[in-house]
């Protein structure tokens, strides 16, 4: 009987490893796929300026990331797109409280985030009604390392007041109003 | 023992000599070039290559990619998604003969080459949805 256990155990354990490496391996199976939100997402990320002078939305864009830290990795002004980054903390009063828990309990001190590279991309499309008009568009991403120099997350940030704050800022440097599309 | 040892010695050798080999060799590795094109290539009914590249710009950004790099010259637009892992994506727009434009684009997943077709049928699909939705003038 307990060499049945044993073998039981052997066979649980094999199984979970398989599915652990089969999972690393595998690409999601929705990676390419347009997601049922990618619309609303479109929407929250994007907004029209009343200009044709995607040059200056793009250098004005420019400008308010230099504001906030960023440093322009790529930028390409006949197709529209900046691209910038930049480093910054990445502690959280809620996930340190959590961890100070854990380890009163346990003596083991979990890693916690620490810090983040943060990646903005903001695209400048014309926009394909008939008002003279642009879009800007932007997505952000960021890798997050812990207490341990490890990786902790990699995602895409979904945010639409981090958008709105973004685009008003990018209002005010170009003097025209940021609308919804 | 002399032979025994002589034969460890060989069998470590021959394990060195093959790591050296596979490292080396991945540098130009890959499968079936002709087949890897096949499915990482499509052709649009179009001639304006500006507006290629702006439509998969903008499908790479649906998708949730962050543009890494362009150049229009060349036809190039390099993304990179995270949600949990990292794709890359590297697409490059080119005429092809005097009415089409080829799209090629190579992924990979975790610093892995992606070779399953399917990937590369997914994209094209939101391309080709995207192209249309640039066609018929809808924001």
């Amino acid at each position: 009987m307990k060499e049945f256990k044993l073998r039981l155990k052997q066979i649980f354990l094999l199984l979970l490893s398989l599915f652990v490496f089969s999972s690393c391996a595998s690409l999601p199976k929705d990676a390419f796929k347009l997601s049922a939100t990618s619309l609303q997402d479109r929407q929250l990320q994007s907004r029209k300026f009343t200009t044709l002078n995607s040059r200056m939305l793009l250098s004005a864009g420019a400008g308010v990331l230099q504001d906030m830290g960023y440093t322009i990795d790529e930028s390409n002004a006949v197709l529209g797109v900046l691209t910038a980054s930049k480093n910054a903390d990445a502690r959280d009063t809620g996930q340190i409280l959590g961890a100070i828990t854990v380890a009163l309990l346990t003596g083991v001190v979990p890693p916690t985030d620490k810090e983040q590279n943060i990646r903005i991309c903001l695209v400048i499309q014309e926009a394909l009604d008939k008002q003279k008009s642009s879009v800007a568009r932007i997505t952000i991403q960021r890798v997050i390392w812990n207490t341990e120099g490890h990786i902790s997350r990699v995602e895409s940030v979904h945010s639409p007041e981090l958008y709105q704050a973004f685009f008003d800022k990018l209002s005010k440097a170009t003097f025209l109003e940021a609308n919804q599309i | 023992m002399r032979r025994l040892k002589f034969g460890w010695t060989m069998f470590v050798a021959v394990l060195l000599l093959a790591g050296c080999v596979s490292r080396n060799s991945h540098v130009i590795s890959g499968g079936s070039a002709v087949e890897l094109r096949s499915f990482q290539t499509r052709a649009f009914d179009t001639t304006d290559k500006h507006q290629m590249i702006r439509t998969t710009i903008a499908v790479l950004q649906d998708l949730g990619f962050i543009i890494d790099k362009t150049d229009e010259d060349l036809g190039l637009v390099t993304g990179t998604k995270l949600s949990g892992y990292q794709i890359r994506m590297s697409i490059i727009v080119q005429p092809r003969g005097e009415k089409q434009m080829a799209v090629r684009a190579s992924a990979s997943y975790n610093n892995r080459a992606i070779e399953d077709p399917l990937p590369y049928q997914d994209f094209f699909s939101a391309l080709e949805k995207g192209i249309f939705l640039t066609a018929q003038k809808i924001d």
